[in-house]
């Protein structure tokens, strides 16, 4: 078990690296520089770029780069705020995009999860049905069209919530995104969760525990909800990644100080070491996810945590 | 002494409910169980032997409804009457299931709770129905694994389902069953899934088991090779009908039924290799369509006129023994078993002689 864990942790940095290195390349290959200003020079520019060590080689850069980065030091930024030290320009954007975020992933893993349940219970009825509508709705439909949808009706027409988001009141504020957010967490979770939970009531270890004499909501509460919910671990990796790129174009719209909308600037600007930050920061906290969900997930099923051939 | 009769089913109707149909899968089953004795229930796949039991528990698919009849279950020790079917069905679950009657299915793989320590799997009834304590539960929990011959019992009561092969897991079900303290056990083809060395072990600890509580033992299979060991009575079904039924010795010694003909010829004879297994020919029928006369007519080379057209009562062929065949008809056409069939009868008959 240490051993798997060693190793998983040990393949994310590794991936962690290549991320970075990946990043690097890509940006070599984009079109432009920092300095695409008209007035400038071909003289003028080389001299910029001698000044920043944008003249050096990708790979002496590289390893620089990452030597003061794990000082924690992301550079600073050429043109959007010019000379300023790119970790202060993240500072608090990282904390509104990650609570955001949380907020998005606990409240769509909650409400997807009693949705599931109750559809799976209510098999084959009308509620089960309108829920599978839903559920279709809210994998379907991005979330910027959400945002859209519920600014337009919930803050413009009716006026329950502001129209911007506001970081010193961000519960009210918040409540717009965080749903619009969640919507894909929702539906996905809630139609993973109905088929596993169906796929458990037919089982005969359920009906084991009914032949054992248990009322019916003890057979789903101990044996039932338990065994449906530990495959639902599996999605939350690839939810996690539509919730960045939701992200993106949600606090857009919501004029969320956050990540996403830097990002999309700098990226239109060639600001090379926000962009990279910032790819970086997703990088990671994806990486992250996936190794908590590749732990959790082998903590929770006996099946694998014991299982021979897997991590012992 | 007359052993106590613990279980009367009379005149027994389920019907399931389909999108398209509905299914009469048990039309009129009469059964009784007698205390410490064991009852066959044999009969090709989907002749409703899984629901006839089922029915006891309370353990009926939503869509399935006891349409007529009565389930009596006696308490042998106390003598409280029961009448399963007007309780409702957590009534049943509460009273009755997994207390007073445990049941065993067939396949051990998928029987146990993947995700719960064999030791929490055998306690849970017991915690669930009477509150038994914790060190109480956990001490008995120990003691039945080792009855069921399971040693390590300690260690085993914290290992998961998928660390242990499968007749060990059954062992595990048939501790599980056990552990209220149950007078009836049901087994629902309890070896199908078993390799053949594991089969006979199983059956030979049911039955110690079977002996040494005094229960009584309702024994589903398709195998009446098995019956043949392990039954004081059996009854054959066909299409949720009972067409035969008897104590072991009136059903080996004189099967009147073609339909028990063609079962007991199915039996693999481990003296005889070269012989072609016999199956009896054509499917059973389709229940949620209608049809007319006796439903295996179409399957019986030895039908008559009016098998097409009138389904045949239960005749008495002496004793408890009891055939739906208009072949008892004293009208009818006197029919010879066939000779291979004769030879085969005999050595089972030995074969059971051998058992008593
Ligand atoms: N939930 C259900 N819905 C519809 N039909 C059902 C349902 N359960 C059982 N049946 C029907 O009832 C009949 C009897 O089924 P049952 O499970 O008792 O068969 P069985 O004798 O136990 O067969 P097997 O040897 O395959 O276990 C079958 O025709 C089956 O199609
Ligand atoms: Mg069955």
């Amino acid at each position: 078990m240490v051993r798997y864990i060693g190793q998983r942790i040990s393949i994310a940095v590794v991936t962690v690296f290549l991320i970075l290195l990946l990043l690097f390349l890509m940006l070599e290959l984009m079109p432009g520089t920092p300095f695409n200003d008209e007035r400038l020079t071909d003289q003028q520019r080389d001299v910029i770029m001698e000044k920043y060590g944008l003249d050096r080689p990708i790979l002496e850069r590289f390893f620089k780069y990452m030597q003061l980065m794990l000082k924690g030091d992301f550079g600073i930024s050429y043109t959007l705020n010019k000379n300023m030290p790119v970790s202060f320009m993240l500072g608090q954007r990282v904390g509104v995009t990650m609570s955001l975020g949380l907020q998005a992933v606990l409240l769509g893993l909650a409400i997807g999860m009693v949705l599931g349940i109750i559809s799976a219970l209510k098999h084959g009825t009308w509620l089960d049905s309108a829920m599978s509508m839903i559920a279709v709705a809210g994998v379907s439909v991005p979330s910027y069209v959400f945002a859209l949808f519920s600014l337009y009706v919930f803050a413009f027409l009716l006026r329950w919530f502001p129209i911007r988001y506001n970081p010193s009141a961000p519960g009210l504020s918040g409540v717009l995104p965080v749903i619009s957010l969640s919507m894909f967490t929702i539906a996905t979770v809630a139609r993973f969760l109905r088929s596993e939970m169906l796929e458990v009531l037919g089982s005969e270890y359920i009906l084991l525990s009914r032949a054992k004499g248990l009322r019916e909501s003890a057979v789903i509460s101990r044996h039932g909800i338990r065994n449906s919910l530990i495959p639902v671990v599996t999605v939350v990796g690839p939810l996690v990644v539509n919730l960045m790129t939701g992200s993106l174009v949600v606090e857009k719209i919501f004029a969320i100080p956050g990540l996403g909308g830097l990002f999309v600037q700098a990226i239109t600007v060639n600001d090379y070491n926000v962009v990279i930050a910032i790819s970086f920061i997703y990088s990671v906290m994806f990486v992250l996810v996936m190794l908590a969900v590749d732990i959790l997930y082998s903590v929770i099923d006996p099946r694998i945590r014991l299982s021979k051939g897997g991590p012992a | 002494m007359e052993s106590k009769r613990v279980l009367s089913i009379r005149d027994l109707e389920i019907s399931f409910k389909t999108t398209d149909a509905l299914v009469r899968a048990i039309r009129g089953v009469r059964l009784d169980l007698f205390q410490g004795e064991t009852l066959a229930i044999v009969g090709e796949s989907g002749s409703g032997k899984s629901v006839s039991v089922k029915a006891i528990m309370g353990i009926l698919s939503s869509n399935g409804s006891i349409d007529a009849g009565k389930i009596l279950y006696t308490d042998p020790e106390t003598g409280e009457e029961f009448s399963i079917v007007d309780m409702s069905q957590r009534e049943i679950r509460s009273k009755i299931s997994g207390q007073r009657i445990a049941m065993i299915f067939q396949d051990p793989m998928t029987s146990l709770d993947p995700t719960m320590t064999i030791g929490k799997q055998i306690m849970e009834g017991m915690r669930y129905h009477y509150q038994v304590p914790v060190q109480e539960a956990r001490r008995k929990a120990q003691e039945l694994l080792e009855l069921v011959g399971i040693d390590n019992s300690a260690k085993r009561m914290k290992q998961y389902p998928n660390q242990l092969s499968g007749g060990m897991r059954q062992r595990v079900v048939i501790a599980i069953a056990l552990a209220c303290d149950p007078q009836i056990l049901i087994c629902d083809e309890p070896t199908t899934a078993l390799d053949v060395t594991v089969q006979s072990k199983i059956l030979e600890l049911i039955q110690s088991i079977q002996k040494e509580k005094n229960l009584s033992v309702i024994y589903i299979t398709h195998d009446l090779g098995v019956v043949a060991k392990v039954a004081d009575y059996v009854a054959v079904m066909y299409a949720g009908r009972i067409i035969e039924k008897g104590s072991v010795e009136e059903v080996f010694y004189d099967p009147r039924h073609p339909y028990t003909w063609g079962l007991l010829s199915s039996i693999p004879d481990l003296n005889l290799e070269e012989e072609e297994l016999y199956s009896i020919p054509g499917n059973p029928i389709n229940l949620a369509l209608p049809f007319q006369g006796d439903p295996f007519a179409p399957r019986n080379r030895y039908a008559l006129n009016i098998d097409f057209e009138q389904e045949p009562p239960l005749f008495s062929a002496g004793g408890k023994h009891r055939v739906a065949s208009w072949l008892m008809d004293p009208r009818s056409p006197k029919v010879e078993r066939p000779a291979s069939l004769e030879r085969r009868l005999k050595e089972m008959r030995e074969e059971i002689g051998r058992n008593e």
